[in-house]
């Protein structure tokens, strides 16, 4: 008999009120599970990528350019701040998938002969490297390897400068530079259709005609280098050879994805644990409030023995404790369990030479810091309140609580009352701000299922939006260079083709006083139908006949607003740097773009009717023909499918949102259940000695269920439409987390998230009214009545 | 009958009544105002009262006369908000709520007209609550022996008749071998034959171990077991009777 009577008693106590502790428990360990995920994650992100970044040096400051001589390289070495240069020649090819009806883009990377590359160096998984005057060897990035389950020894079908060639695949790398692996303009990686490729720069440099030259330029920085001055200089040294501008990691795709990932954790980590440990304590609060003060005597009786304040303090916090460390355990087990599903899918996403997932054993101990802030901050009051009863006042029965008529009575509508139906109200209105509370944690349950749908809303509408409005045709084929009318005819001819439009798309930096930004403008038909400019209503926004029409956010970051100038300077061709007005703001949601009249782009670049591409309207039955005919043309450079791009991102985004619904759905219920459960127990407590004498005079189990389980009615009704509100400002607040550069989530809800969060919570408290019923019909009348109060 | 407890005591002392030596509490013009919402209930209105080591005192009076009131402040539960209330010449009424808390710990034994056990924990735990803490306490199976319930020590309290659970109060109260026993009503929920079981509980408890003990009642008829009977009404003291010869427990009836 080691454990004391008094940590009897808190067991015992515990193990009367388990439904209600566990609901606790369960909501806790679900904040805290998804605080433990995000921190582990962004532990285990963070210093891979450091790792990787270090071990492999990633570069700095990276630019391309058409064609500079390798003498430029001592020059760009010798730039202040500079640590390391690498020059390469980096080309992109079409290549031709067995399998794959559409071309696949492939980009060529050069590596030096007899040396590892000075930055960006691979990391390889299988294989060797080329060898030196081997025919074609290559290594292929492992997302494309994995994709079309290539291996060593096996052959790659490619166009190296308009001519059929065969890559051999000696080895699968992976590189720093291509984390996550996505062609530039694309939303998501597509690892059938754009694979990476090093091969040496001698081969490559041959087959493109860029012996003594490079294209491409690495530089990192020695400690306390400027990012920005390099930057300056080097644009200075490139700018001459057909520079489309230097650019620091914030511009790197890979590297852009990868923070984004980290910046969303880090909302993750913050929001949810929130919300879900607020309901928590609430749910902590009432029942810790709720057993005090029916221990009230019990609490008397201990002072009368000779228990002092502190052991009865004590003895209450370690009952919170209990649940506490259970809540602990069980958020930090599901939360390390959840880190390890995510960490296999980021796998999927984010190719490191390994992703292993790393626990901070502070991560836990943080967990277990803000479950203990959150849950002794919720109970303190009632603690303090026990240790300060006064024992003598205590021994006594409580007075009987003070009721009112409700202002429904007061305002002269009591007939239309019955005494069930007053009593109700009195109840709700004599503690207005319980009432409150339990109304506003049914609400939280509804708000997180509003929250987790709406995702899944936002990114449908948003498909929907991108594919079905803005990309009105099926097809897109680039141009390897630019090209005159006679290239729209030719597809024009081709069986299939139904209604063709023509794009001229321009690198361009563009400035607004010292804001900058490197950006491609867009240059379409003015009445044309295969790309609408839309905003994120699906509302049109016309082309201006001359001006730029800009993303919202580009307009942001450049600091500028409708009619206000800003300096195209043009990276390619002949350079021009031009002033001109922004015509329109669009708010869109994905990247950050600039459109224009394409004939106004023409007159900017100073060149006649110049294309970079077409739109193709085709008949589906017509696809696969269409396909095979443009990647036979010499001057596509790359093709892309409409519905292919559509089809990967449903297989890679499907998974995950299948995931995060199913997570968010089971915290809601959580949410929603503990919260009713807790509510309905709670009053039944309360109210108990009351149901009795009820069935003693008369009334049936009916009527005093109907009284009981009014209550929970009226909180779950008002509970509902307010859960449905808060969870719209949680979407809101998504939204605003989420409004970066890469991605802006539009604020679409739709009536069904609505709909089923309210189905949930309903079900979740139906299921609550019958247990509570069952209750109800087994309350003892006697013993009830019996005991005091 | 008498029981080998297995500790030495000293044997059960009774002074004459109203003797000037051996007093164990001195309550002088105390007075306590409950403030109930807007009135102001004087539950004592003055009341001055010696008790005396090893005397048997049974307080008698209506509901609302202020014998709770009186019997809590005297075992440190509760605080006069006039007058000085002394055990053994040290004035509790100076003490702070840590120092009330040791005077309950060590020499107070309290039962309740409800008993107020914990109903969470069995017989023999309940008295533990108190052994645990105690200085010199006696074991629970003990403490339990002596109110008759051996065979009843890991019974929960809702498995115990009205009875029986009052005599694990009286069990607990004693266990810890306490200098003072305050019992408030103790056979006010009981019936008469239970009741007369449990006073016989505390009747030894004065006589075998020598506690002073005090007994709240309304019932007149118990007043006869003790050294001394003082009445109070309207929170004053209205009729102080000793009783040449008190009545045993089990010889009393109502």
């Amino acid at each position: 008999m080691s454990l004391r009577a008094l940590d009897r008693k808190m067991l015992r106590d515990l193990i009367n009120m388990r439904g209600q502790a566990t609901a606790i428990c369960l909501v806790m360990a679900c904040g805290l599970a998804t605080f433990v995920m995000s921190l582990v994650m962004l532990d285990s992100l963070e210093r891979t990528l450091n790792a990787y970044y270090e071990g492999h040096r990633f570069p700095h400051v990276f630019a391309h350019m058409e064609r500079a001589p390798m003498a430029l390289r001592e020059r760009i070495a010798a730039i202040p701040g500079v640590a390391r240069v690498e020059t390469r020649v980096v080309e992109q090819v079409t290549l031709d998938m067995p399998g794959l009806a559409e071309p696949a883009v492939g980009r060529l990377i050069s590596i030096p002969e007899r040396r590892r590359p000075e930055l960006c160096r691979l990391y390889l998984r299988a294989g060797r490297y080329p060898e030196r005057g081997g025919r074609r060897e290559v290594l292929v990035s492992d997302a494309f390897a994995d994709a079309h389950a290539l291996r060593v020894g096996d052959r790659v079908r490619a166009i190296l400068n308009g001519r059929l060639d065969e890559l051999h695949v000696v080895g699968i790398a992976l590189s720093p530079e291509y984390i996550y692996q996505i062609k530039p303009g694309d939303v998501l990686p597509d690892p059938l259709r754009f694979g990476v490729f090093w091969i040496p720069e001698p081969e490559l440099a041959a087959a493109f005609d860029m012996e003594g030259a490079f294209n491409d330029v690495l530089c990192s920085l020695r400690a306390g280098g400027s990012a920005a001055e390099v930057i300056t200089r080097l644009d200075r040294l490139i700018d001459p050879y057909g520079s489309l501008g230097a650019y620091d990691r914030d511009d790197q795709i890979s590297h852009e994805f990868v923070t984004n990932e980290i910046r969303e954790l880090k909302g993750t980590a913050v929001v949810a644990p929130i919300i879900f440990l607020f309901v928590a304590a609430f749910l902590l609060n009432v029942v810790i409030s709720r057993l005090v003060t029916t221990q009230r005597e019990q609490i008397a009786a201990l002072k009368a023995l000779g228990y002092g304040r502190r052991e009865i303090g004590n003895h209450y916090l370690k009952l919170v404790g209990v649940i506490l460390v259970v809540s602990v355990l069980l958020g930090g087990g599901a939360g390390l369990w959840m880190a390890s599903g995510l960490t296999a899918l980021y796998a999927q996403f984010f190719h490191f030479p390994v992703l292993e997932m790393h626990v901070e054993p502070r991560v836990l101990v943080l967990a277990a810091a803000v479950s203990g802030l959150a849950g002794y901050g919720a109970t303190a009051t009632a603690v303090r309140r026990a240790m300060r009863l006064p024992p003598a006042e205590a021994m006594r029965p409580a007075p009987p609580p003070v009721y009112r008529p409700t202002i429904l009575e007061r305002s002269g509508l009591q007939h239309l009352l019955s005494p069930a139906a007053r009593m109700i109200l009195r109840q709700l209105e004599r503690r207005p701000l319980k009432a409150a509370l339990s109304c506003l944690g049914i609400a939280m349950g509804a708000a997180v299922l509003v929250l987790g749908a709406f995702m899944e809303d936002a990114v449908d509408y948003a498909m929907e939006l991108q594919f079905e409005v803005v990309q009105r045709h099926e097809l897109t084929a680039t141009f390897v260079d630019t090209r005159g009318p006679e290239a729209l005819a030719e597809i024009r001819h081709l069986p299939g083709a139904g209604h063709v439009e023509p794009f001229r798309g321009v690198a361009v930096r563009l400035r607004a006083e010292h804001r900058s930004r490197r950006v491609g403008i867009m240059g379409l038909e003015p009445a044309g139908e295969l790309f609408n400019v839309t905003d994120l209503d699906g509302k049109a926004i016309p082309l201006p006949d001359e001006g730029l029409v800009l993303s919202t956010k580009l307009g942001e970051i450049l600091d500028v607003r409708v009619g206000d100038p800003v300096t195209v300077e043009v990276l390619e061709g002949k350079r021009a740097v031009r002033r001109m007005a922004v015509g329109a703001l669009v708010s869109d949601f994905q990247g950050v773009s600039a459109y224009m009249n394409r004939r106004a782009l023409n007159r900017v670049l100073d060149e006649g009717p110049r294309i970079s591409g077409v739109f193709v309207d085709a008949d589906p039955v017509a696809h696969a023909t269409l396909f095979r005919r443009m990647k036979e043309m010499p001057m596509v450079a790359a093709v892309t499918l409409k519905d292919a791009a559509l089809q990967s991102f449903r297989d890679t985004m499907g998974e995950m949102i299948m995931r995060m619904r199913a997570f968010n759905i089971g915290f809601a219920v959580i949410i929603a259940f503990g919260v009713v459960y807790n509510s309905a127990r709670i009053s039944l407590a309360e109210r108990s000695r009351e149901l009795a004498t009820l069935r003693v005079i008369g009334f049936t189990r009916a009527e005093i269920s109907m009284i009981q389980l009014g209550e929970l009615a009226i909180l779950t009704l008002l509970g509902i439409p307010l859960g449905l509100v808060i969870g719209f400002a949680f979407a809101w607040m998504t939204t605003n987390a989420f409004d970066t550069e890469l991605f802006r989530i539009p604020l679409v809800v739709e009536r069904s998230t609505y709909a089923s969060a309210a189905t949930v919570v309903l079900v979740a408290a139906a299921i609550s009214g019958f247990v509570v019923r069952r209750m109800l019909d087994r309350l003892d009348l006697v013993a009830v009545l019996k005991s005091r109060e | 009958m008498t029981r080998d407890t297995g500790v030495e005591h000293p044997p059960a002392r009774r002074p004459p009544a109203g003797a000037d030596d051996g007093v164990v509490f001195e309550a002088r013009d105390v007075r306590k105002v409950y403030h109930m919402g807007e009135v102001d209930v004087h539950a004592l209105r003055g009341v001055d009262l010696d008790l005396s080591t090893g005397e048997f005192m049974v307080l008698l009076g209506p509901s609302g006369s202020g014998k709770s009131t009186l019997l809590n402040i005297l075992g440190g539960l509760d605080v006069p908000t006039s007058g000085t209330v002394r055990y053994l010449g040290h004035d509790l009424t100076e003490d702070d709520d840590r120092a009330l808390t040791r005077f309950r710990r060590e020499h107070v034994g309290f039962v309740f007209q409800f008993y107020n056990l914990v109903p969470s924990l069995t017989a023999r735990e309940n008295v533990a609550l108190v052994t645990e803490i105690a200085r010199s306490p006696m074991r629970p199976d003990e403490a339990l022996a002596l109110v008759d319930l051996e065979d009843r020590l890991n019974h929960f309290p809702a498995q115990l008749s009205g009875g029986e659970q009052q005599r694990v109060a009286i069990a607990r109260a004693i266990a810890k071998r306490p200098d003072v026993l305050l019992c408030d009503e103790p056979t006010g929920a009981l019936d008469v034959e239970t009741g007369v079981v449990v006073l016989e509980a505390i009747e030894r408890a004065n006589r075998e171990l020598g506690t002073t003990t005090a007994v709240i009642t309304h019932n007149a008829v118990i007043a006869d077991m003790a050294d001394r009977v003082v009445s109070l009404s309207g929170g004053l003291v209205s009729n102080v009777r000793l009783n040449e010869t008190s009545v045993a427990a089990r010889e009393l009836k109502w």
